[in-house]
């Protein structure tokens, strides 16, 4: 156990750390290698669909009943926003955003280099049972925007996107193409899809070749 | 001159857009608008195939989904081909190349046909059951034979460029068919703010107004159609898709259309846009607005070409400007099919006469008849055809009042074409997809959808109405009753205007009788694309088969791509007055999906090529990829499974890897494993109880193998779970077993044990892992770790420590799966490959080499370990593996496997276990799945006594290792078993020890 | 495809988010060690398989992960209703 980290009544009892390492090392995205720079910057002039990674952030899991009362504090002190509670939704607070998941799962984005400063003071913050877990490598989020995206998301989810059905702010996790994804809806033409690293390669191959009819701009 | 039978003015064709085409080699003319079907019959073409079974020539019957001849082969290149396209449904356009499927050499003079006499005889129904399935080695000859002969379209064997996709779709409101009912119901379901799909076969929509010559609003039907059209398009939230064949109406209304957006415009899809799309539709309500088709009746020799349905010949003229002959002969059994004599008398050719099987017809169409001057001959039908190539005359006989004897003298009447109407059949396909079955209608005449379960309604032919004026009146009432189902405001839609016609009653008649007994008559044919004749029916209903369903099966009724589209009513009918009992009781045959065939590219849309499957990587992959790696799939996953250098084969990679790695130190990337984050103050309890090994006092800072059994007491996954916290764990699973483990963690917890205080989380993909083992593994992590004690009694076997490894903060475990000194090191996996790559820079001076999945289970298989899913196979204990180490009895809850493993059979002697196999030529290596047997010489079928799980050639120890089941076999240590093989070769082995190398465990200790 | 109602989520989603689990309301005896061969044989192996109502248990796999039950008629596919977990059915098979 690393003695660096304070001495919180969690040390013992679960093992949080710091994952970013200290000095100047290039972290990689799940996209890094498809050089999404470099495609930006030899991009057609106009499309239907503009694509971006929003990569490198900080991903953490929170998991906890909406009866202990700390738990819902706490997240709501540390994040700065309540928890939502109504399925399918989701809330942002500046840099923070939260998913729901599950009645008894959220998934908070943060920037990378909150997320073990907000583990520690969710922990320090929150009485009972409750999990916080880091998961800021296992995934990433890609973000579709432009008059064509619904289209795209169409070819690609079983999911009603129809305004009606999925109002900016739902969330829903679904099947995508055929790996999976979270799909929120975070305007009226943006869309977010937070997908597992080992498949956003896949995805990729797979939004490229579902924009070609509508000329797909990928944005830095 | 082409186009013979051409028009001068009328139809919806545009005759200032000619186009050119080819069908069987030859070029022809038709204008825009034609389909491939109206085009032929407008150059006179009258032979469009040969006969799946005789031979027989025959021509086009129908004009839409129904036709059952005009099956054609398309493409002008070997990749566009496409078989099985029916005429009568593909758009003409400039270039269309296409030619008839059957017939060899050729549709006109064809070698079958030849001998075709001889072949009616060879070949009764049953004829494949009889003759060709014995013996069954031939059949594949048969076939072959039969397929080149007959014909039944032929696949591609290039690549097919073109772009395919699926798209998916919700709706309030699904209408299929955009006739007149479907336009209504459409239109006031839009006008309501429904969400409203509607789709349609045809290139346009309104249906059989398309061809008719009715008025709407005192104006032409199909300017009618243009309003509506109009508004619907207008309407943001309805969505219309010609050209879309709903092909399948599945559970809770989920509908597969195939639309066809490039099909109609040219032979290859233009640059950028997509051939065909499958739409996935789910609606809250459907309306299936799919019309009816028209019953040809049967008489002998009715598949002359020249013989068709009424109401195509109507299609023809009306929508086509094509009148597909010079002097009709119509027999019909009510009064709608006497508009197509109007309408062919208005073409300006012949009417010989009408045909009309009932002794009084009384009606307006038959009166304007009448007037005209067409001669009617009632209470008769015809009997016979005469023509081979083409109708040249029929024979016409007075019929008794049901229809079922000829009674009058025989009339011969010249003419070249024949149209009969028997009737309308709704339908009712999509509606027996959703499971409904069709029940009879007498006084539609036909079988009609059942009640359905689904959220659907149903309006116009499909119901068995055919009046224009009720028609449109139940399609505006499927629209009312969705809006009021989906709790939206009714809104207003009149009634267009159309004059009402009065009709006579219709006589319910499908087979006209001959002056000869059916079997001795000439071939009456009631389904034209396998060849099934009335007397076919006849004979099996006396050969026993009484079910429909065996008739159907035993004479191929139904079974062409048309599925019976025209003749299973026919058939029903024969088949019911054979028996004596009435349709009903006979029963139907159902549908199922596709509607009309349907491209594979379709079905397959974008999941094809490099998205066939999901590939998942690691955060090391490229590294992979740039040192040669090749890869295997386990599960999605593509993982290294050897790096071969310089030219080596798989096996000398191999030995390579393996010898480095127990010398020096080898390199695996193992980020696929499963990796599970379990916290809560009762995630030791749970691990208790879903583990079969004790979990109480594994302290923080250590790991532990543990194995996962089901109830039955079987394991099914295995791995290492590392105490991280007093209520914190993370736990491993096999690579394929990741989320299987997952759920059924998530399964216990949910359903069994929710009072536990425990959470998972999956972080599979958030960790990159890397496992060094080795000799020098030590030393090569001291030069990039810094922060972790590494000595050996400090950082013990099966501990693990925090610390920073390249500079990045890493869990390292010292855990082991070749049984060598090993660390598994885990980080961020944004920062996998800086890690990895840092250890080869530190590590080429130890000659670090990377291993894949192979190298991994050779070097586990010599030190015994087993894999899940290659030495299991959900039918071994633990104790069957020999690792009641790792059972703990002493639990006090009764854990998953506890039981099941306490079971009569799992405790019994003899079972399987788990043994070394060292062959007897330590060169030679069993192969895996080979059964052992005691005796070679004991007769077959030889009891055998366990299979080879695992075996490979181990460099280490210069001999072939391997782990297999041997029934009793921990007690048979030392004795000899025989693996005879499929290639003669018998291999001899000794049971031994599964553990082959250091049976200590020195090495992983050091 | 069926269209599933989860309790959880809300609302209805497609088959394909799910994973059907089998039979639903099959507690593990609460006595394991003390249960006959034929007892836990019946536990582990035994189901209905019911011409008609049948409650199943379903799992959200691609959305929020939980176990819920549905009552479905296996002739026409029909869901009767769905509840969660530690519910009763309403609908039941009649006799």
């Amino acid at each position: 156990m690393s003695e660096a980290i304070a001495p919180e009544k969690e040390v013992t009892n679960v093992a949080v750390m710091n994952q970013l390492p200290s000095g100047a090392i290039r972290a990689e995205s799940p996209l890094h290698h498809a050089e999404l720079d470099k495609l930006a910057a030899r991009n057609p002039r106009g499309g239907g669909v503009i694509l971006r990674e929003l990569k490198l952030l900080g991903h953490l899991t929170l998991r906890g009943s909406q009866d202990n009362a700390s738990f819902m504090a706490g997240c709501a002190e540390v994040l700065g926003v309540a928890l939502p509670t109504k399925p399918l939704t989701s809330v942002d607070n500046g840099s923070v955003s939260v998913r729901w998941l599950s009645p008894d799962e959220w998934l908070a984005v943060v920037p990378m280099d909150q997320a073990f400063e907000i583990e520690r003071s969710l922990r320090a913050a929150i009485e009972g049972h409750f999990q916080v877990v880091n998961g800021s490598g296992g995934q990433t989020i890609i973000e579709l925007s432009g008059p064509n995206a619904v289209d795209v998301l169409k070819k690609s989810t079983i999911l009603d996107l129809h305004p009606s059905q999925f109002p900016v702010g739902k969330v829903a996790g679904s099947v995508f193409a055929k790996a999976s994804a979270l799909v929120r809806r975070s305007g009226e033409d943006t869309w977010e899809l937070v997908v597992r690293r080992s498949f956003a390669d896949y995805i990729w191959l797979w939004l490229q070749d579902a924009s070609r009819e509508y000329g797909l701009v990928v944005k830095a | 001159m082409s186009q013979k039978n051409r028009l001068q003015s009328g139809g919806r064709v545009d005759r200032s857009k000619a186009l050119t085409f080819t069908y069987n080699g030859r070029q022809y003319k038709g204008y825009q608008g034609d389909s491939v079907a109206s085009a032929l019959l407008a150059n006179g073409v009258d032979i469009v195939a040969r006969s799946f079974k005789y031979s027989r020539p025959r021509g086009i019957v129908a004009a839409g989904a129904e036709e059952p001849n005009a099956v054609l082969q398309l493409g002008a290149t070997e990749a566009t081909q496409v078989p099985n396209v029916r005429a009568t449904q593909q758009e003409l356009y400039n270039g269309l190349v296409c030619s008839a499927t059957n017939g060899w050499p050729s549709v006109e003079s064809d070698w079958m046909g030849m001998m075709g006499k001889l072949g009616g005889k060879m070949m009764p129904p049953g004829f494949y059951y009889k003759t060709f399935m014995f013996p069954q080695s031939m059949w594949p000859t048969y076939e072959k034979f039969i397929r080149k002969a007959a014909g039944l379209g032929r696949a591609p064997t290039e690549r097919d460029e073109d772009e395919y996709d699926i798209v998916n779709q919700h709706c309030d409101l699904m209408v299929v068919g955009a006739g007149p009912a479907g336009l209504m119901a459409a239109l006031t379901a839009a006008r309501s703010g429904a969400r409203v799909i509607i789709a349609d076969e045809q290139s346009e929509f309104g249906g059989h107004l398309l061809s008719s010559r009715e008025r709407i609003e005192g104006k032409p039907a199909a300017e009618w159609v243009a309003g509506i059209v109009a508004e619907l398009a207008k309407l943001p939230e309805v969505t219309m898709l010609p050209r879309s064949v709903v092909n399948g109406y599945h559970d809770h209304n989920f509908l597969t259309i195939n639309e066809n957006r490039t099909d109609y415009m040219a032979d290859k899809a233009p640059e950028g846009q997509v051939r065909q799309r499958m739409h996935r539709v789910r609606a809250h309500w459907v309306v299936l607005a799919t019309g009816a088709h028209e019953r040809p009746l049967v008489f002998g020799n009715n598949d002359v070409p020249g013989c068709m349905v009424a109401s195509a010949v109507s299609t023809y003229i009306n929508r086509y400007g094509v009148v597909p002959g010079n002097k009709l002969v119509l027999m019909t059994t009510n009064d709608g099919a006497y508009q197509t004599a109007l309408d062919w008398a208005d073409a300006g050719r012949e009417v010989v006469a009408v045909v009309d099987t009932r002794s009084n017809p009384q009606g307006e169409r038959i009166e304007a008849v009448r007037k005209r001057g067409i001669k009617v001959i009632t209470g008769s039908g015809v009997i016979d055809v005469q023509g081979k190539k083409r109708v040249s005359g029929v024979s016409v006989a007075g019929l008794d009042a049901k229809g079922e004897k000829v009674t009058g003298n025989v009339q011969q009447l010249s003419c070249d074409t024949v149209a009969s109407s028997g009737g309308w059949s709704p339908v009712v396909h999509l509606s027996c997809h959703a499971g409904v079955r069709p029940v009879w209608s007498d006084e539609a005449i036909g079988f009609v959808p059942g009640p359905s379960v689904q959220n659907q309604l149903i309006a116009g032919g499909i119901s068995g109405t055919y009046a224009l004026d009720k028609v449109l009146a139940e399609g505006a009432k499927a629209g009312q009753e969705a809006v009021a189902k989906l709790g939206l405001a009714a809104s207003e839609v009149a009634l267009p205007n159309v004059r009402k016609v009065s009709e006579g009653t219709p006589m319910a008649l499908y087979h006209i009788p001959h002056t000869k007994p059916t079997s001795r008559a000439p071939k009456q044919f009631v389904d034209y694309q396998n060849d099934v004749t009335a007397a076919g029916i006849e004979l099996a209903t006396r050969e026993g088969f009484e079910s429909i369903e065996h008739v159907k099966r035993y004479t191929a009724m139904g079974f062409g791509t048309d599925q019976g589209k025209l003749g299973n009513i026919n058939g029903m009918a024969i088949t019911a007055a054979v028996l004596g009992k009435s349709i009903p009781e006979t029963g139907t045959t159902v549908f199922r999906p596709n509607y009309t065939p349907i491209a594979f590219g379709a079905i397959a849309g974008r999941n094809c090529g490099p998205l066939f499957e999901p590939k998942r990587f690691t955060a090391m992959h490229k590294w992979h990829v740039e040192n040669g790696a090749e890869f295997e799939d386990v599960g999605q996953w593509k993982r290294p499974w050897y790096y071969p250098k310089n030219g080596e084969t798989m096996q000398q990679a191999l030995d390579r890897e393996c010898v480095a790695t127990r010398e020096s130190v080898g390199i695996l990337d193992a980020s696929t494993l499963g990796k599970i984050d379990i916290q809560g103050k009762d995630a030791r309890e749970f691990l208790g109880r879903v583990y079969t090994n004790a979990w109480a006092k594994l302290a923080v800072g250590k790991c532990r193998y543990g194995l996962m059994c089901g109830e039955d007491g079987m394991v099914f996954d295995d791995g290492v779970t590392s105490c991280l916290g007093e209520n914190h764990f993370v736990m491993t699973t096999t690579t394929g077993g990741a989320a299987h483990v997952m759920e059924w963690l998530e399964l216990y917890h949910q359903t069994e044990w929710p009072e536990l205080e425990v959470y998972f989380t999956s972080v599979t993909d958030h960790w990159s892992t890397m496992t060094i083992s080795g000799p020098n593994s030590r030393k090569l992590l001291s030069e990039l770790c810094d922060d972790i004690d590494l000595d050996k009694d400090s950082f013990k076997f099966m501990d693990w420590r925090e610390g920073t490894v390249a500079g990045v903060p890493a869990r390292v475990f010292r855990i082991s799966f070749t049984g060598e000194l090993s660390f598994e090191i885990n980080v961020q996996a944004n920062y996998g490959l800086h890690v990895w790559e840092k250890l080869f820079e530190h590590g080429a001076k130890y000659n670090l080499t990377p291993y894949g999945t192979e190298t991994m289970h050779i070097l586990r298989a010599e030190k015994g370990f087993i894999i899940a899913g290659q030495d299991t196979d959900g039918s071994m204990t633990p104790i069957d593996l020999g690792m009641s180490w790792c059972v703990s009895n002493n639990k006090p809850f009764s854990y998953i496997g506890k039981r099941g493993m306490a079971r009569e059979d799992c405790v019994r002697e003899n079972r399987k276990q788990m043994v070394g196999l060292k062959t007897k030529d330590p060169k030679v290596v069993l192969p895996e799945g080979a059964q052992a047997v005691a005796d070679t010489k004991q007769p077959i079928p030889m009891d055998l006594l366990g299979h080879v799980s695992s075996s490979y050639w181990s460099a280490n120890l210069n001999r072939s290792v391997a782990l297999g089941f041997i029934k009793g076999g921990l007690d048979r240590m030392g004795e000899t078993v025989y693996y005879p093989l499929a290639d003669g070769r018998v291999i001899e082995a000794e049971i031994c020890s599964p553990i082959f190398l250091d049976p200590k465990g020195e090495r992983q200790n050091v | 495809m069926l269209h599933i109602y989860c309790p959880h989520c809300e609302e209805l989603r497609e088959e394909e988010e799910f994973h059907c689990s089998g039979e639903a309301h099959i507690a593990r005896p609460l006595d394991p060690d003390n249960c006959t061969d034929a007892e836990w044989g019946e536990y582990i192996f035994f189901r209905k398989n019911p011409r008609g109502i049948q409650h199943e248990m379903w799992y959200h796999t691609t959305g929020c992960r939980k176990f819920f039950n549905v009552t479905r008629d296996t002739q026409t596919y029909e869901i009767k209703e769905v509840y969660k977990i530690g519910e009763q059915p309403k609908v039941v098979a009649e006799g």
